[in-house]
């Protein structure tokens, strides 16, 4: 296929060892979503990541779970996870403290082709948490900001207290030169902004069809009418990516619960192209 | 092609059993042919049959004294290369931390299969693509397959259920064995024609038997595999099978279906090329010792495709259609062929009788493309 998306190496240790990381600091995004800083040690030295890619996370006694990466991919040593807290496991990481030792295995999965975004028009869109693995793809290109046209980033939460890095939100607006548009579905009192789903924001922009690329990660059903917003705006679907999600046990293809028809979300996802799974996508309960 | 007569088939068991191997194979325990550990040629079940149907399984006494005169039982040769459990690792804490001890198979621990069906040696083979054929490795999976030593039994009886000449994967084997047996008796003479499939095969063989087979010897055995074939009441259409199923996912044979299948996850449970697994973490009482376990999983149980909003596949309907379009359709995509061998446990041992050639058949005769 002519465009795919960027399969990186094999995780260390052929990706089922598990390593002790250190917790540095957990920061409450809201509510209920937390960020992680890690400490990778003596494994900084040889971890590296690249935007879209994740990791499992491992508490003592409790279980895994798979998490994107959501700091900087030039950061070597230290790490961050966006972390909704929901089930056993990201309970269990909710209630790390600074010091305490936590396993990790990865990173994997392929990642978002920011390369071949150069010189383009970038348009990311983010429902809820999908802003997470998102992140690194903002990092890598405010790093040589001038290296891309126009950066869009279009954002939905549920509601103002669901947003995540509400700083870094307006400094990338304001220091960056990045197009911030973000609404929720529910506003409040003090909430300004746009109320409605996130792509009710397509209709403030104008997008130059040719030169855009799309990075999309949220829920599916969000990520099916962002998808339907790009194409009736004219973007081709080569230039669409999306990031997905699906149970994962082993993050290395041999558990099996992450198939997704035939693709195994954990190798040959999470980012995929669009033209890749589209035929899967309106597939109920598949 | 060699000779082993069938009173010299323990020199074949002992000549592995001083190159170190421990030897698997059928034996007769509960009313089933199970694989088990064997030593003898007396642990073999010497003059039985088994009788196979949708949803029944019984052994019989044939009027001979065939070592291999059934097919394949509830046990499949998986779960001596892909154990049912493992434990992967031993964490103990220590303050803050803990630290972690690796777990895993007996990496010296050499097995010899003793009549492994071609079904079941094209089953291993699958699961070779699965576990070691891609990006990463399953190194407790790669060290029981180099470790295993594999004596395939070409079928000269047919089950009821059996439908390898569809699969392409037998009555006789062709490939992915060390040593290959074809059992023939009649005319007053029992005896095996063996061939070897690889050096450490042919070592083995030329301990055993320097008697080459004479051409009507080759001849009965040969001939032996073509009746199994010719008996086989079984099929599976696999005409461009795997693009079928992408076009009918919305067929209504997967509501009838659903109709019948309990979720039971015994399909799965005792299909040779099924490889889906979950992990499992424990602490004990101190919560000072944590354990990790990877155990078989089935596509057929709720919380396979949970994640934070739901399960992906709440109805029965979407779990049967996940196993069927897995083994017949998207297996092409993942690992370049189908994921059946048309071994016919899967029909067997379900509870309801579910078939498997028989609901290809039925989506094929719905068929949105037919």
């Amino acid at each position: 296929m002519k465009h795919e998306t960027i399969q990186p190496p094999a995780a260390p240790g052929e990706g089922l060892r598990l390593h002790t990381v250190t917790v540095k600091k957990v920061i409450w995004e809201t509510d209920d979503t937390f960020t992680l800083q890690i400490d990778l040690g003596e494994m900084g030295e040889t971890f590296s990541f690249l935007p879209g890619q994740f990791n499992m996370l491992y508490v003592f006694g409790l279980g895994e779970a798979a998490i994107s990466i959501s700091s900087d991919a030039s950061q070597g040593g230290m790490l961050a996870h966006t972390i909704h807290r929901v089930g056993t496991v990201t309970t269990g990481l909710a209630q790390m403290k600074r010091g305490d030792v936590i396993g990790l295995r990865g990173p994997f999965g392929t990642a978002w082709p920011i390369t071949a975004a150069r010189g383009k028009d970038v348009c990311i869109v983010a429902g809820g948490i999908g802003l997470a693995p998102l992140r690194p793809v903002m990092y890598a290109m405010l790093r040589e900001r001038t290296a891309f046209e126009r950066i869009i980033l279009l954002y939905g939460a549920r509601s103002p207290l669901d947003l995540l890095y509400r700083v870094e939100l307006e400094e990338w607006a304001k220091e960056h030169n990045v197009e911030v548009l973000v609404t929720v579905d529910r506003g409040d009192s003090s909430w300004k902004g746009y109320i409605g789903v996130v792509t009710s924001l397509f209709s403030y922009l104008k997008l130059d069809a040719r030169a855009t690329v799309g990075y999309v990660c949220g829920p599916e059903t969000m990520m099916k009418y962002t998808i339907d917003e790009m194409e009736r705006r004219g973007l081709a679907e080569d230039q669409i990516y999306l990031s997905m999600e699906r149970n994962m046990k082993c993050a290395v293809g041999f558990c099996g619960h992450c198939q997704y028809g035939p693709e195994f979300i954990c190798k040959d996802g999470p980012v995929f192209t669009l033209p890749r799974i589209r035929h899967l996508l309106d597939k109920k309960e598949l | 092609m060699y000779i082993i007569d069938s009173t010299e088939l323990h020199n074949l068991m002992e000549e592995l059993i001083k190159r170190g191997y421990l030897l698997i194979g059928p034996t007769v325990r509960s009313g089933a042919i199970v694989l088990e550990s064997i030593r003898t040629v007396d642990d073999l079940p010497r003059g039985f049959g088994d009788e196979q149907e949708p949803s029944h399984y019984s052994l019989k006494r044939r009027n001979d004294a065939m070592l291999f005169g059934f097919v394949v039982g509830p046990v499949s040769w998986k779960k001596f290369l892909y154990p049912p459990r493992l434990t992967m690792f031993k964490a103990t804490r220590a303050g803050k931390s803990f630290t972690i001890a690796p777990e895993g198979t007996d990496k010296n621990r050499k097995l010899a299969f003793i009549g492994v069906r071609p079904c079941e040696v094209s089953g291993i083979l699958m699961q070779d693509q699965v576990f070691t054929g891609g990006k990463y490795v399953d190194r407790a999976y790669k060290a029981a397959r180099d470790n295993a030593f594999i004596v395939a039994v070409n079928c000269t009886v047919t089950g009821g259920n059996c439908f390898c000449a569809s699969m392409g994967t037998g009555p006789g084997a062709t490939r992915g064995f060390d040593i290959a047996l074809t059992e023939v008796l009649g005319g007053g003479k029992h005896y095996f024609v063996a061939s070897a499939g690889t050096p450490r095969g042919e070592e083995v063989l030329g301990a055993v038997t320097q008697r080459e087979a004479t051409e009507p010897e080759s001849r009965s055995a040969l001939d032996a595999v073509a009746r199994a074939a010719e008996s086989l009441t079984k099929r599976m259409d696999i005409r461009e099978l795997p693009q079928l199923l992408k076009d009918n996912f919305e067929n209504p044979r997967w509501d009838d279906v659903a109709k019948r299948c309990l979720a039971c996850t015994n399909c799965t449970m005792v299909c040779p090329t099924c490889f889906c697994s979950t992990v499992e973490d424990a602490t004990d009482l101190t919560g000072m010792h944590a354990e990790r376990s990877r155990r078989w999983d089935s596509c057929f149980t709720l919380d396979f495709t949970k994640v934070a909003g739901g399960n992906i596949r709440p109805s029965i309907r979407a779990r049967y259609r996940q196993w069927l379009t897995h083994k017949l359709s998207n297996w092409m995509d993942q690992f370049g062929t189908l994921g059946c061998v048309g071994c016919g446990r899967c029909i067997t041992w379900c509870p309801s009788g579910i078939d498997i050639t028989a609901e290809v058949d039925a989506i094929r005769g719905n068929s949105v493309h037919a």
